[in-house]
């Protein structure tokens, strides 16, 4: 009998091989005797009092069985040697978090270097003269400014514009984008040839679509001529200098940004998971209880952002307009940009400061209030 | 009742292994009621029923299908009646331009035209110009050299701005999509606020930092705020955020350094979105009117966006050449990228 085999059968006797060997003790496993007892009757109460008495979760842990004495917790004694090693982990781990802050932030500083010089220390001189009596001038005023600002006719005109502009024109391309989209996506053929042609009109140029905004809409324009053929009526209708311009706008607003939309909503619409429409398809739930119940839900976000979008994109349409109609546009269309671009002209630069900083604050109003909302409205859907 | 479910079991399988099987007695129906004819019958009426009506649902379907064609065909074509209408004009020759759309420019400016030509009343709206010439297009690039000189200037402000913004929102995105506490989402934050502002905000305060930095009538006045502009950080930091940090974990256990997994693993993942605002900036810069009109007083230096709205009406012949030539940069871009573009688009804005 050599060394090993001695060996293994002190290993076997201690019970340290578990594997199954005949021979040794857990090949032959206890016979536990299984009677099968009959069918108890627990008593309702009885039941209940099992449930209320039913062991606690932080017995039932695997280190509750282990009965740890005070002494096998480690107890670290305030020696030297022990402040020293902490101060050391300290270091290191505030080297590394700085390291790490280096070079984030080195990626980040071009960026933001050229936001700091272009974009927040202008916006700070801006306030700064919007306190002034005129930039050469640098007497402090006060609120004078913004109060000429504020009382200013073409402002208010200019504000009231643009805020109808955006309040009727955002709403429309968000629903009409969205309907575009499940139309889309309802299983008609071609549906990647639609959306290609759709987003078209976001590559036209603006002076390309300007020429022909004209051609259509002006006063001796096709639509007029049209009109006139159809209904032989004598009156025509000079679109970009009555009322109805901001309709026209509106429509070249919707003929731009409907595409982009669409793309957006389409995303969403093709990541709704498919088992919960198709179930509740199932339960008899319709095509609308079907869009109001889980579509809108999931859509939340997508509505959100193409909302931010469409407002972005509605402040731009100033260059269409200017295109269109020149400095000083029927009163109708005279938007914010109007005013800014002729204060420009009469080097008002005080009063011109002013009207920024009030659509700043604005702006930042608005802005927050959509973030709010969204997060709120976010909870509320994940909840 | 588990007891004697069991037993019943137990019973059945003793039963099938010695291959009897005993017959369940199924309950009386309306169909087992029916005697051999009628059944058949009722089978044969049944099936009928069926095909009528799935024949119905088909057709229902073929026709909900045919208007959603058409509704999508009808607004795909008004998208795209314009554009079209551009290019096909743009062949026509200048005489037959000028007789077919004089009056509309007419009434707009006032004055009687020089040059007695034969002029419609009404504006004729042709698709397809009577005689085929590119007679506008040659006077446009060859005789025309102001219109040149316009289109570089274009060329020269949009490439820059483009590039530019694109490799610092790339860096940027990237901080801000790994870096998260609390004072870089804060700054986050006012980025995109920044992006919001309008230009109308945003122009007050360019021309000031130009005026005062010594760059105003430069193109550079143009193009420094536009490569910093945070357009393209909001929406690659949005993308970035997406990627897995599993990889990037990964990659950090193989011993990768932050630029390589910036280069190797963001950059790639983000290539579509990469595309696709590289397009839409394009798109948003070539079309730039605002910044060049009070920043840049020099007419020589204006693109050809601010310039095209003047020529329309002198020059009605070419106005239609001169769009389309405009055009052309744009619309190719969109062709070549419109897989990006779309998949760009798509993914920023699902959560």
């Amino acid at each position: 009998m050599d060394n090993r085999t001695e060996q293994k059968d002190q290993l076997i006797e201690k019970g340290a091989v578990t594997g199954m060997r005949p021979g040794s003790e857990v090949a032959q496993p206890k016979t536990q005797k299984t009677e099968r007892t009959a069918v108890k009757t627990v008593s309702k109460e009885e039941a209940e009092l099992k449930l209320i008495n039913r062991p606690k979760a932080k017995d039932v842990t695997p280190l509750a069985s282990m009965k740890l004495a005070p002494k096998d917790i480690p107890v670290f004694e305030n020696t030297p040697e022990r402040r020293e090693k902490l101060a050391l982990r300290r270091k290191r781990y505030q080297n590394r978090k700085f390291r790490e802050w280096v070079t984030f932030t080195g990626y980040l500083t071009p960026s933001l270097v050229g936001v700091l010089v272009f974009f927040f220390m202008p916006l700070f001189m801006l306030l700064v003269t919007s306190f002034q009596k005129s930039p050469t001038n640098s007497d402090f005023v006060g609120l004078r400014n913004y109060e000429r600002v504020l009382t200013n006719d073409a402002f208010i005109n200019a504000s009231k514009n643009t805020l109808t502009f955006a309040l009727i024109s955002v709403p429309l391309a968000v629903i009409l984008a969205l309907f575009i989209a499940m139309l889309l996506n309802s299983g008609l053929p071609g549906k990647s040839l639609f959306r290609s042609f759709l987003l078209n009109p976001m590559m036209v140029p603006v002076a390309s679509v300007v020429l022909i905004w004209q051609v259509f809409f002006s006063y001796n324009g096709v639509i007029n001529g049209i009109a006139e053929k159809l209904f032989d009526s004598p009156e025509k209708i000079d679109w970009l200098k009555s009322e109805y311009a901001q309709i026209v706008i509106m429509l070249l607003f919707l003929w731009k940004n409907l595409g982009y939309n669409m793309v957006l909503f389409l995303a969403a619409l093709n990541s709704i998971p498919h088992e919960i429409l198709e179930s509740a398809e199932m339960d008899g739930a319709g095509p609308i209880k079907r869009f109001f119940a889980i579509k809108l839900h999931y859509l939340s976000p997508t509505i959100f952002f193409v909302g931010i979008m469409s407002l972005i994109n509605s402040f731009k349409i100033f260059r269409e307009v200017y295109l269109l109609t020149g400095d000083y546009p029927f009163a109708n269309l005279y938007m914010l940009q109007h005013f800014m671009n002729n204060s420009f002209t009469h080097l008002d630069y005080s009063k011109l400061s002013a009207g920024a900083i009030i659509m700043c604050i604005v702006m930042i109003i608005i802005v927050g209030g959509l973030f709010f909302a969204e997060s709120k409205f976010d909870k509320d859907v994940e909840g | 009742m588990e007891e004697t479910k069991r037993l019943e079991r137990r019973k059945q399988a003793t039963l099938a292994r010695r291959h009897i099987f005993t017959e369940t007695v199924q309950p009386e129906t309306f169909i087992t009621s029916l005697s051999g004819e009628a059944r058949e019958n009722f089978f044969a009426s049944e099936k009928k029923r069926i095909e009528t009506n799935l024949k119905k649902r088909k057709i229902k379907k073929g026709i909900l299908t045919g208007i959603g064609v058409f509704f999508a065909a009808l607004i795909s074509a008004l998208a795209l009646v314009p554009i079209f209408f551009t290019f096909l004009n743009s062949f026509m020759s200048s005489e037959e331009i000028v007789s077919n759309y004089q009056v509309v420019f007419q009434s707009m400016s006032g004055h009687a035209t020089q040059g007695a030509t034969y002029m419609s009343r009404m504006p004729v709206l042709k698709l397809i110009p009577e005689q085929v010439t590119i007679k506008q297009y040659t006077t446009l690039l060859f005789m025309n050299p102001e219109y040149l000189f316009k289109y570089w200037n274009s060329i020269i402000l949009t490439l820059p701005i483009v590039g530019g913004q694109m490799v610092v929102a790339c860096l940027a995105s990237y901080s801000f999509a790994r870096y998260r506490r609390r004072r870089r989402e804060v700054l986050f934050f006012s980025y995109i606020i920044l992006m919001l502002m309008p230009f109308q905000v945003t122009l007050v305060p360019n021309y000031m930092i130009a005026d005062t930095l010594g760059i105003l009538d430069t193109i550079w006045a143009i193009i420094l705020p536009g490569i910093f502009s945070t357009f393209a950080i909001f929406l690659l930091t949005k993308y970035m955020r997406q990627i897995p940090t599993g990889y990037i974990e990964a990659a950090t256990l193989d011993g990768a350094s932050e630029w390589q997994i910036f280069t190797n693993i963001a950059l790639p993942l983000c290539k579509n979105a990469i595309f696709a605002l590289t397009i839409l900036l394009f798109i948003d810069y070539w079309n730039m009117v605002e910044q060049p009109l009070v920043l840049l007083t020099d007419t020589a230096k204006q693109p050809l966006s601010v310039f095209l709205s003047q020529i329309n009406e002198p020059e009605l012949g070419i106005a239609f050449a001169a769009s389309s030539v405009y055009m052309i940069p744009p619309l190719l871009i969109f062709l070549w990228g419109e897989d990006y573009l779309v998949e760009g688009i798509s993914r920023s804005g699902i959560k």
